[in-house]
């Protein structure tokens, strides 16, 4: 089974941009990504190989699943960011490194007694405003990403900010949690 | 055996011939069997015009069983032996089927899943699943003609893994090539979706006989995309049919009935309820054991009243499948009912309240499974027509993970990834030394290893003595088109490696199969070898057909020798086919599976590259 691993590897190993037909860049047309995705899983998803040869079987489960996780990692643009500084030689290090600006921690710090708060008083109307003020804050971010990464190759700063919104991401996720 | 004479080898096979596929529901409370004929599903009635078979099993002793109506008519008779709503107990314990309320039978812990005492034995959940299969396998068989070539089966779409694995087993008992295990609402999703043309996104709300499902699902220009879904594999309208039956017992002083009686006023309920969607008022009149006659009564608010707290039930999941989708009520287009119980108007009131417009209910809510399933069928086994074209994504519905120190569960899979998929983790050593490593693979969302379903554990040995945390164990789990796992572990720095299908303790082998299914045959010996040729002589003529059709697209993928070798092995089968022994055919096609498989790999790498817009894979290479 690995053998014929082996003996795909010029294809299988293409990364997820070259995969879906993609230029290796932050900013992308979802549409695009959508339309291709789907084009390439018509063509290998193992529905189209449930009569076919057990050799063909198996690898369409491969094949599908790559194609699966091309397509959810380049879909968020968080998780694209970080694949994209990947390729680029840089690691995000979210898990070691979590250094950040001073003013970047302290608006943290607001927003966190923010969500406490209105947790505590079960507050929906505050907590829904705070997810809208993250959220505002998150798309500015992801505008600054795409400038740091497409046009200025600041690949030290695309990693920094992709820290940063992988911590509100944390935060948006204990809105939505206390919003339930 | 109509398959035998599509073709002498050598000869291409008709290309028209259609191969023979089934949608198969395995309901908890009736199963159906559905097949495309004339470009429509339909389903296959019996031999008196019944389109559905009562999923009730009864082990009468000396070889002898009955399926279906004779056995529903016999349950009160002989409580013990007659199984009813056998899908409740699939892949689970003791303790999960106590939770289902006085049940008549004599449960007996096995590993990893109940069995029951019958009159033939103890008796798997899988071996009485696979009796309501195999009549619906005889079913269709006797209706189309000829040997079924594969069946498409429909399971919950929460369903885990055990059950899922349950439900594939038994299907292989009754003899069934299993081309999917299909999510009962995508199946519905399929049959709706084909019938009304539809477009956009919509909520399939399933509650069936035993199991409840919502599935989000997002339909555009022949794609299904279940954007997620979530359920209570242990609700259905059995419970319902027991807050009735909780409630007359208390109410006629029946706390003591047992066995026998307990399925009279399970049946009563039943009886009771499904009139209740209809009038505001219904009776039964039951004779208990002891002679005692007993009127019982129900209003429909009484009803309701009874049964509020299973309706709201269904609202927790739903509202979390619509978190997990990222969705609001307001961004559906529609909601579609699916299962018997969708029929009872408090549940219809609930669901439209709680989305804001009327259900669509216009397919029945009984079979629009089965004919999805039986369109799915139709496709997977090759006999689709031209632009006849779809695609359909699914989903798994429980995150996948494994026990780590302190029982804490590390989540490698979550919840409503897209299937297939695989993913890879790395774990390490905790002492030094440490030789081995015990894997403990878990299903569930929640936090400690032991408040999820345990799926297997197994052990990676041999991995060399190092300080604690040197070691680099990479595990990856696999999920397939059926949503089933396997799961296999690595060291990195040495490559000693272990790997499993995922098989809760009772899943079966491939052997155990095939030894179940040789004792259920009384035949002779004779024809046991002749079924066996029959079978091997059908994989033969599939696989030949299928590479003749791929050499006859894609022969330039391969050089001349390697042509040559391919049509060698190809000619060791024809020959074999000839020859009469099953057991040379098997070898023959293993052999050829094996050197088709650089075929394989370059006819993907085609398919894939010609997915790039036209572009050729060596130009995707000099990038």
């Amino acid at each position: 089974m690995r053998g014929v691993v082996q003996r795909l590897t010029a294809a299988f190993t293409r990364d997820h941009f070259e995969l879906l037909g993609l230029a290796p860049s932050f900013a992308l047309d979802p549409s695009v990504l959508e339309s291709r995705y789907r084009e390439l899983q018509g063509r290998i998803h193992p529905d189209r190989f449930a009569a076919a040869p057990e050799a063909e079987r198996r690898l369409a489960l491969q094949w599908a699943a790559r194609a699966n996780e091309a397509y959810t990692t380049l879909r968020d643009p968080v998780d694209r960011a970080r694949y994209l500084l990947g390729l680029k030689g840089f690691d995000t290090g979210e898990e070691t490194n979590t250094s950040m600006p001073p003013d970047f921690l302290m608006q943290q710090m607001e927003w966190r007694e923010g969500v406490a708060e209105a947790r505590a008083s079960r507050d929906a109307g505050r907590l829904a405003e705070l997810r809208a003020e993250i959220g505002e804050q998150r798309g500015e971010m992801l505008r600054v990403l795409e400038r740091a990464i497409d046009r200025d190759a600041n690949y030290e700063a695309g990693c920094s900010l992709v820290r940063k919104l992988r911590f509100l991401e944390k935060l948006e996720e204990e809105i939505e949690e206390a919003l339930q | 055996m109509a398959l035998l004479q599509i073709s002498e080898p050598g000869e291409s096979p008709e290309p028209h011939q259609r191969r023979l596929a089934v949608g198969i529901d395995l309901g908890t409370t009736h199963s159906l069997v559905a097949t495309v004929r004339s470009s429509a599903a339909e389903v296959i009635a019996d031999e008196e015009g019944r389109a559905l078979l009562p999923s009730i099993v009864r082990y009468l002793g000396a070889g002898r069983v009955d399926v279906g109506y004779g056995a529903r008519s016999a349950q009160a008779d002989d409580p013990a032996n007659t199984i009813v709503s056998v899908k409740r107990f699939m892949g689970r314990g003791v303790a999960d089927v106590a939770r289902y309320g006085a049940l008549p039978y004599r449960f007996r812990e096995a590993p990893g899943m109940v069995s029951i005492e019958t009159a033939a034995g103890e008796r798997s959940p899988v071996q009485v699943s696979a009796e309501i299969l195999k009549v619906l396998r005889d079913r269709a068989e006797r209706a189309l003609g000829g040997e079924l070539f594969g069946a498409v089966v429909t399971v919950p779409a929460y369903f885990d893994d055990s059950q899922r694995q349950a439900t594939k087993d038994a299907a292989r008992l009754a003899g069934l090539n299993v081309l999917r295990l299909l999510n009962e609402p995508t199946a519905a999703a399929i049959a709706y979706g084909l019938d009304h043309a539809s477009e956009g996104t919509f909520a399939i709300f399933d509650l069936g006989g035993g199991t409840f499902d919502i599935s989000i699902l997002k339909l555009t220009r022949g794609v299904f995309e279940v954007l997620a879904t979530n359920g209570d594999s242990a609700l259905g309208g059995d419970d319902f049919d027991q807050a009735i039956a909780l409630h007359w017992r208390a109410h006629h002083n029946l706390a003591d009935a047992h066995g026998g009686d307990t399925r009279r006023l399970l049946a009563a309920a039943r009886e009771v309820k499904e009139r209740l969607s209809g009038a505001d008022e219904a009776g039964a009149r039951i004779t208990l054991s002891y002679g005692q006659k007993v009127n019982l009564k129900l209003t429909r608010a009484e009803f309701e009243h009874l049964t509020a707290g299973l309706v709201e039930k269904t609202l927790g999941p739903t509202r979390k499948a619509l978190r997990d989708a990222k969705l609001a009520v307001k961004d559906l287009d529609g909601v579609v009912l699916v299962g018997g119980a969708t029929r009872m108007p408090h549940l219809q009131r609930a669901v439209e309240a709680f989305f804001g417009k009327p259900p669509l209910k216009d397919l029945d809510p009984d079979q629009v499974v089965a004919l999805g399933a039986a369109i799915q069928a139709n496709v997977l086994a090759g006999n689709r027509a031209a632009g006849d074209d779809w695609l359909l994504l699914d989903v798994i519905p429980l995150s996948l993970g494994l026990e780590t120190m302190g029982g804490l569960v590390e989540r490698v899979i979550p919840r409503n990834s897209t299937i297939p998929v695989a993913r890879a983790q790395e774990f390490t050593t905790f002492k030094d030394g440490q030789v081995a490593m015990a894997i403990h693979v878990v299903q569930g969302e929640r936090e400690l290893a032991a408040d999820n379903r345990s799926l297997a554990r197994f052990d990676l040995r041999g991995i060399p003595p190092m300080v604690a945390g040197a070691a680099r164990i990479q595990v990856t789990f696999q999920v397939d088109a059926d949503g089933l796992l396997s799961v296999s572990a690595r060291e990195k720095t040495t490559g000693v490696e272990s790997s499993i299908v995922v098989k809760p303790s009772y899943g079966l082998s491939d052997d155990e199969v095939a030894r179940m299914l040789q004792e259920s045959f009384s035949h002779a010996t004779d024809d046991r070898d002749a079924r066996a040729l029959a079978e091997q002589r059908v994989e033969a003529e599939s696989l030949l057909s299928a590479l003749r059709a791929a050499l006859a697209k894609d022969a330039d993928l391969l050089d001349e020798a390697e042509r040559r070798a391919l049509e060698a092995a190809m000619g060791t089968v024809e020959r074999a086919w000839n020859a009469s022994d099953h057991r040379a055919i098997k070898d023959a096609v293993a052999a050829l599976n094996r050197a088709s498989e650089p075929f394989a790999g370059r006819r993907m790498d085609r398919a894939v590259s010609g997915a790039l817009s036209g572009r050729s894979l060596d130009e995707v290479a000099r990038r």
